[in-house]
């Protein structure tokens, strides 16, 4: 398809921020509440009210910029955006376009083709906008619930040159804006949004020609084929000697089509000027500092201690290190001295299992670090076999009590420790003195027999490497 | 000093004479209905709060604005009431909320019986932009009260109230003070919470005071003042803890600005008045220094480019959308906008959107918007830095007095150019008072203002107490 001709993409990305209320007003960020419930006069715009800004929306995006390695503005400004629609109340959208919050930044992108970083041209905050509904009868009808939630808008540098190159992006921006608390990432109900900006160019020319914009993406996949398919579009008009006109497209993704928005003359006119309800946004080192405070270790940095100092293969790396609820899952297991590889190995096997039968999140999952960490170290002293291990887990799901009540409670090492296997098999060796012969005088296979024997009267419980090691001492003592 | 209704401080010793002045208050305003003081009144409301007001200073309670009672400009929200801005656009938008001042002084005992009439959005220096009534001049029906906020400052003057709010953007407050003989006070930006003050320029709106005295002006300010959590740009600098306002304790050191007092637009009457109180100021004492403010000269380009670059964003809301007037004749989304704003808005709040657009649109933005911007900067500078050597500046409030209904109305250059000595304090966000000083051959009301440093109300108004005491005594 893209014989000859490069593909030059970048995206942006608005990621709703996960605070207890909106941007400027007092209103619960929640989605999903009935319509115009969540709304006060600042929020609708009505005359005379005045915005004031929530200090937890700066905290999420201090997170998310040094999340990113970008550069934190001590001082930025808002900006008002102008332009009319009937879901923005205020007939302006607060946003920062002079001085944002953050400039530069990148994010590491994993394809098929290998790995690499993506470059971030600014981060900046801004309020989002209702949202209108088109009924059937023809009308359209608005919620406002969602004016005044705030965001935070991402944009690339167009340095994407594959759709799966501009899916991955998306793909890892999701991972760590939910792994590190600042937006739930979740497309469906919007609280992540993409437009895509797409040009394509001969390889080997180095300037850009012109680009079209692409709204409404809103799926990893839709991200990838409205590039793929805008691309194709743009070659076809250029090997047909024609021109591209820089415009808007939405993308239908049902359709799989784009279809034109608007031609942009020039570009809109939003005739942004300074906020003046707003003083400028000052933040001191210790302001940041202090509000970093939540922010987990990177899995970027997770990824490289997982692989570098604990030695874990690839798959656990990247299981271990995406998922924020699985991850501290993790760091806990392994924060008592627990082995690393160990630790990995039950969260991969068995936590996994349980997880994908059950179809739960982690958050769903009746047993604590804590309680399958007694499981481990009960196991990895030889306590209970890792056969038994198991079952307590699974019974765990039902089950409050901790790792040790349960052993104890039900006798699950009752006799099955060292000693008792002693004595166990010198009690046999006794009870089977032609058996005991044979072996000595050197038919090994009867090692299979007394193992037989043992497991038959510990009902499988005692477990098997202490109890060959003692069952090959013993055969070897002679008094 | 009020003429028809019994004093705060009478009201206040017999709480239970409030709610009968209120009720007389009331029935002045019908009565001088031909004056165009007031869109509404609030009469129920009004008594309801004067009862419990009385009940409560009778129960024993301090309610340090007992006794007064106030008007309140109809761009200032009151929870229910109608807040029209004097627009047709709004002309039965109830409010949803109470202005953080209004509320204030609410608490403090003090009883609002109306809401005034004003030049439409706040647009306008005569009150004759309002799209819903005509307000006159209290001494001669010919004449403009002045604006913005006529109604407010007439309320005053026409002794229907004690006190009134106004609002300034460019000195829409100390104009119509100075044109109906009262004073105006107009605070620190950042001084009274904008919340629930419908926005015009937002970055020179402030919510100011009219009263006969400056003692009232002191007391209102306090209590209407302070911080407030609603509006990001009020201050935390706190208030004056001094109930009463009282004279300079030592010579003021005046400065006299000469660009000014020597304009060429400025009366001979005024300039006149202006050499009288300069007289008596250094007979009594003060110390008198010229100063020359060159920058303030470009205030007036500056104001109309930054007040309108504003205004025509926070007028974008009154689209017909979801409140306020929408054109019956509207069929689309399209028509909705154009048809609701066209004949909602007036000629000059069209005029200024128009303009507003015009600087912040993309290949002008630099030129206009941008350079205004730093000629502001400019100015303000300019203003601080002489405020650093002189207590106050003393210049005089409006080149005229009192103009006829009509004479301006037409040409909006000249009337823009009546705020000329007005809008550099806006422009600084310094505060600044107007005080009457005598009349002009006519009888029309003369008005002197003083321009203080930030927050320095309190010392502002001591001195503009000193000129009411070296004002001859009609």
């Amino acid at each position: 398809m893209t014989t000859g001709y490069e593909i030059i993409a970048g995206l942006e990305i608005h990621a709703q921020l996960v605070t207890r209320t909106k941007a400027f007003c007092r209103c619960p960020n929640q989605y999903g509440a009935a319509p115009n419930t969540l709304v006060c006069p600042v929020c609708l715009g009505m005359p005379g009210a005045l915005p004031v800004l929530n200090r937890e929306v700066v905290a999420q995006a201090a997170k998310l910029a040094t999340a990113l390695g970008a550069n934190i503005h001590l001082q930025s400004r808002f900006d008002r955006k102008n332009y009319f629609y009937p879901d923005l109340p205020k007939g302006y959208q607060i946003s920062q376009f002079y001085q944002p919050f953050a400039m530069g930044g990148r994010l590491r992108i994993s394809t098929g083709a290998g790995e690499r970083w993506i470059q971030i041209t600014r981060a900046h905050l801004e309020e989002d906008a209702g949202k209108s509904m088109h009924l059937a009868d023809g009308s359209t009808v608005v919620d406002m619930n969602r004016c005044g939630v705030p965001l935070i808008e991402i944009v690339s540098e167009p340095d994407f040159r594959s759709p799966e190159e501009a899916g991955a992006y998306l793909s890892a921006m999701r991972e760590l804006l939910r792994f590190i608390g600042v937006c739930d990432g979740n497309m469906e109900e919007g609280s992540l949004r993409c437009d895509a900006n797409v040009s394509v160019r001969k390889i080997g020319e180095t300037a850009f020609r012109e680009r079209t914009e692409m709204k409404n993406l809103n799926s990893i996949r839709s991200v990838e084929r409205a590039i793929a398919a805008e691309a194709k579009r743009q070659i076809g008009v250029y090997d047909n000697g024609g021109t591209i006109t820089r415009q808007t497209m939405q993308w239908d993704d049902q359709a799989g089509v784009l279809t034109p928005m608007r031609v942009k003359e020039g570009s809109d006119d939003y005739r942004y000027f300074p906020e003046p309800d707003l003083p400028a946004l000052e933040l001191s080192d210790d302001d940041v500092k202090a509000m970093l405070a939540t922010l987990p270790e990177l899995p970027e940095s997770r990824r490289a201690r997982y692989r570098d100092e604990y030695g874990l293969h690839v798959e656990a790396v990247y299981l271990l290190a995406s998922d924020r609820a699985l991850s501290d899952y993790f760091e806990t297991l392994i924060g008592s001295g627990r082995s690393p590889a160990i630790a990995a190995a039950w969260v991969q096997g068995e936590v996994q299992r349980l997880l994908r039968e059950n179809a739960w999140e982690l958050s769903d999952f009746p047993v604590s670090a804590e309680r399958l960490g007694g499981i481990i170290d009960a196991v990895e002293s030889k306590r209970i076999t890792r056969a038994i291990g198991k079952d307590i887990l699974r019974r765990m799901l039902s089950d409050l009590r901790t790792a040790d009540e349960i052993i104890l409670a039900e006798g699950l090492d009752g006799g099955h420790g060292e000693d008792e296997v002693r004595e166990l098999i010198k009690g046999i060796l006794v009870k089977y003195p032609d058996e005991l012969a044979k072996y000595r005088e050197g038919k090994t296979k009867m090692i299979g027999f007394f193992m037989g024997q043992i497991m038959q009267e510990t009902k499988g419980k005692a477990d098997p490497t202490t109890t060959k090691d003692v069952l090959m001492q013993l055969l070897h003592n002679t008094e | 000093m009020y003429p028809r209704i019994p004093s705060p401080e009478i009201l206040r010793q017999t709480p239970r004479r409030i709610p009968d002045a209120v009720g007389r208050s009331l029935a002045l305003a019908r009565e001088l209905e031909s004056l165009g003081a007031f869109i509404t009144l609030l009469d129920e409301r009004a008594l309801a709060h004067a009862s419990s007001v009385a009940a409560r200073l009778l129960a024993g309670e301090e309610l340090p604005l007992a006794g007064y009672i106030l008007a309140v400009k109809d761009n200032i929200a009151i929870k229910d009431v109608k807040l029209t801005c004097g627009s047709k656009i709004l002309a039965n938008h109830p409010a949803t909320f109470t202005a953080t001042a209004v509320e204030r002084l609410e608490a403090a005992g003090a009883v609002v019986i109306g809401k005034t009439n004003l030049d439409e959005f706040a647009m306008g220096s005569s009150t004759e932009n309002s799209a819903l009534m005509r307000t006159v001049h209290p001494l001669d029906a010919e004449r403009v009260p002045g604006g913005s906020s006529g109604g407010s400052a007439v309320a005053v003057a026409a002794g229907l109230c004690h006190a009134s709010l106004g609002s300034e953007t460019g000195g829409s407050v100390r104009q119509p003070a100075s044109f109906c003989g009262v004073c105006g006070l107009k605070p620190t930006y950042g001084r009274i919470s904008r919340y629930g003050l419908v926005a015009f320029g937002s970055s020179l709106d402030q919510i100011s005071p009219f009263a006969h005295t400056c003692g009232d002006l002191h007391r209102i300010t306090r209590v209407a003042g302070g911080y407030d959590e609603r509006d990001a740009t009020s201050s935390s600098i706190p208030v004056s803890t001094n109930t009463e306002l009282e004279l300079p304790a030592r010579p003021l050191r005046i400065g006299l600005l000469r660009n000014f007092l020597e304009h060429e637009a400025l009366d001979s009457a005024i300039s006149t008045a202006v050499q009288a109180a300069i007289k008596a100021l250094r007979e009594s004492g003060q110390t008198l220094v010229d100063i020359d403010l060159p920058s303030v000269n470009y205030s007036i380009p500056v104001y109309y480019i930054v007040a309108t670059a504003e205004a025509s964003s926070n007028l974008a809301r009154f689209d017909g959308v979801r409140y306020g007037f929408r054109h019956p004749d509207a069929a689309d989304l399209a028509s909705v906008y154009d048809m609701s704003r066209g004949a909602g808005f007036g000629v000059e709040v069209r005029r200024r959107i128009m303009m507003g657009t015009y600087v912040l649109s993309s290949g002008y933005y630099d030129a206009y918007y941008s350079t205004a911007l730093k000629v502001r900067h400019v100015i303000a500078e300019e203003i601080s830095a002489a405020l650093q050597d002189v207590d106050v500046i003393l210049a005089p409030t409006t080149p005229s007095t009192a103009f006829k209904i009509g004479e301006k109305i037409d040409d909006p250059m000249a009337m823009y150019l009546s705020d000329v000595f007005t809008v550099p304090a806006n422009l600084a966000g310094v505060p600044a008072v107007s005080v009457p000083w005598g009349t002009d051959e006519k009888g029309l009301p003369i008005g002197l203002q003083f321009m203080g440093r930030h927050y320095a109300e309190e010392q502002l108004l001591s001195a503009g107490m000193l000129l009411e005491r070296l004002r001859p005594q009609a």
